[in-house]
């Protein structure tokens, strides 16, 4: 009897083993190719060809000011931090007004236009990306010619040169900014609207009636009642979007032509191809671009996975 | 009367305005796309001279194109071998983490944190990061070969096209496999333990257990997974695009970066829209077959 219980202790002993040594393996596996990242950010770009150890003898911290200046990472990350800030807003503004539209107010087409929304993310449309591209450059070439047309008016108050600088700001800058911004607004809207709107479906509404009593508008209850009950919802909202965009390149690609428009994930590929063999430069502007994505993802790991697997159940 | 009505519609559309901005981003970006792809599909367009539907129309003659390109299909060919190997290795290796992490162990949300890390990286960052390793002169694969002594193993792995499609689906299950894991671990833990002790009860081994009682209660989670793993790895391409750099060849096209090189490369709008509605029917009936098969296993 006791050599039984023996054997089934060292039975279970081996078995953990066994289990604990294939997630540590999975483990390295995951985490090596992030370390050799770090390790080449470090390196010369002497060394880094002969160099093949995992810690690098003496780090050179200034690959990533040479990266961040000379790379012109600085430029990609103010534009990351620009398009992620500005499309998480819109989504959570929008999405909520949408969803709590959906879920609480009644108004034509209301069953219809959110099951579109719905098959918008179970229908996938690889090429959609090419009419999208057509529509943005002829809307440019719209408004070029529109401005021409006006320009006329705005010399007489501008100089010439005033107004040429407004014109290339507006076809270099601002336009396809706010294209951008307004695509990856949509590409975020359906699966927000979704989890916001089965949200909002659990949700008690006697608060929102007690509201409406007290003689509060659809807009201040959804402002000051639905709003703050929303938010363990709205959280995964943010994060998720916030990883897809700073994620984001295709688009990035077609509407976003000019160098200092660019997001990281866009500058990246730029950097890689005008230097080529300089890994050690590249590696740190691949950790700039990694970093501040896995602070948010190991600060906010649980919304991350809840809002993933949520997206991922619907399709 | 009237006044009643007039006020039932303001409030209507009072309400209506609500989901309006989401609405109408919708339609600019998603629906007029979805529409305009069919209409370009039988067009013969090179996306500069302005187009006029009468004028570039040519029926269906863009399809009967796509059959017959053999680039197009060997690049299909290709997007279904990386699928093969991410269903295949990727979902048994994050079926054995997930079944390792149902045991009763310590730092289970450790490892569940670990391995989804992959996942949340943009497909740029790991494309470049395994570009580098993979680097045909000085990368670290190489460098190991050469260590262990395997010189003759040591050669340029993305530009050869034996190795470069295979390196690729390495790279991609890499990146994937925890969304699997993820899913299939929360699908595992919703088995009530008591199934496991009944079974064991009766004297069934660890083995019979898992093929008896997991394997039947789990097979949704398995087509969920294996749904997710078919539409993520066929429409796979920048992962491709950053992995080979500056040298994409033919060995290595997938369908969606062919619809690229037909728009961006050779100005054929129309035809790059006809091979959108030719993979975008292949993705669909792909899914729809694993819906009816999950249909046929609940079932049973």
């Amino acid at each position: 009897m006791k050599r039984d219980g023996l054997k089934y202790r060292i039975k279970r002993r081996v078995k953990a083993f066994i289990i604990y040594l294939f997630l540590s393996i999975v483990t390295v596996v995951c985490l090596f190719p992030l370390a050799w990242m770090l390790s080449s950010s470090l390196k010369s770009q002497s060394t880094i060809f002969s160099d093949m150890s995992i810690i690098p003898r003496n780090p050179i911290w200034s690959n990533y000011a040479e990266a961040f200046i000379k790379g012109k990472f600085w430029i990609y990350m103010t534009n990351s931090i620009f398009y992620t800030t500005l499309v998480v807003f819109g989504i959570v503004i929008v999405s909520s007004w949408a969803a709590y539209a959906f879920s609480r107010l009644k108004f034509p087409g209301s069953g219809l236009f959110f099951n579109m929304f719905l098959a918008a993310m179970m229908i996938p449309l690889p090429g959609s990306f090419v009419p999208l591209y057509v529509l943005v450059n002829n809307v440019k070439k719209i408004i070029i010619s529109g401005l021409h047309y006006i320009s006329p008016f705005l010399l007489r108050f501008f100089s010439e040169d005033t107004v040429l600088q407004i014109f290339s700001f507006i076809e270099q800058q601002f336009y396809p900014r706010s294209v951008y911004i307004f695509c990856m607004i949509n590409v975020g809207l359906s699966l927000s609207i979704y989890i916001l709107k089965t949200f909002f479906d659990k949700m008690p509404k006697e608060l929102e009636e007690a509201a409406r009593i007290d003689g509060c508008s659809k807009m201040g209850i959804w402002r000051h009642v639905a709003m703050p009950l929303a938010r363990p919802a709205i959280a995964v909202i943010v994060i998720f979007n916030t990883l897809n965009v700073w994620n984001e390149y295709i688009l990035a690609q077609l509407i976003l032509t000019q160098n200092n428009a660019m997001p990281l994930q866009r500058g990246l590929m730029v950097f890689q191809g005008v230097y080529v063999t300089q890994y050690p430069l590249l590696m740190a502007g691949i950790t700039m671009t990694v970093v501040p994505i896995l602070i948010v993802y190991l600060a906010m790991q649980k919304h991350i996975i809840k809002g993933m697997t949520a997206g991922a159940l619907v399709g | 009367m009237l006044k009643i009505r007039s006020g039932y519609l303001k409030e209507q559309m009072a309400n209506l305005s609500f989901a309006l901005p989401a609405i109408v981003i919708f339609a600019i970006f998603y629906i007029y796309p979805f529409f305009k792809v069919f209409q370009l599909s039988l067009c013969n367009w090179d996306g500069i001279s302005p187009f006029v539907f009468s004028q570039h129309f040519v029926g269906l003659r863009n399809f009967k194109d796509v059959m017959a390109d053999r680039i197009w299909w060997e690049s299909m060919w290709h997007a279904v071998y990386i699928t093969l190997i991410a269903l295949t290795f990727q979902n048994a290796l994050a079926l054995a983490l997930a079944l390792a992490c149902d045991q009763e162990i310590r730092a289970r949300n450790f490892f569940r944190v670990i391995f989804f890390i992959p996942p949340i990286l943009s497909e740029v960052v790991v494309g470049l990061i395994w570009n580098w390793i993979y680097d045909g002169n000085y990368g670290l694969l190489n460098h190991w070969l050469k260590i262990l002594g395997l010189h003759h193993w040591a050669h340029n792995w993305l530009s050869d096209p034996t190795t470069a499609l295979t390196c690729i689906a390495v790279v991609h299950s890499w990146k994937g496999f925890g969304w699997g894991f993820i899913i299939l671990l929360a699908g595992l833990q919703t088995i009530p333990r008591q199934l496991y002790e009944a079974a064991k009860v009766d004297g069934a081994n660890s083995w019979q257990i898992f093929l008896k009682v997991t394997v039947p209660l789990m097979i949704p989670v398995f087509i969920l997974v294996s749904i997710l793993t078919i539409l993520g790895s066929m429409q796979v391409f920048i992962l491709i695009i950053s992995i080979m750099g500056q040298g994409l060849a033919y060995h290595t096209e997938v369908p969606v970066t062919r619809i690229l090189a037909s728009m961006l490369g050779s100005s054929q709008f129309g035809y790059a829209c006809a091979q959108g509605v030719v993979f975008g029917i292949v993705l669909i009936i792909l899914s729809f077959g694993q819906k009816r098969l999950s249909r046929y296993f609940r079932q049973e």
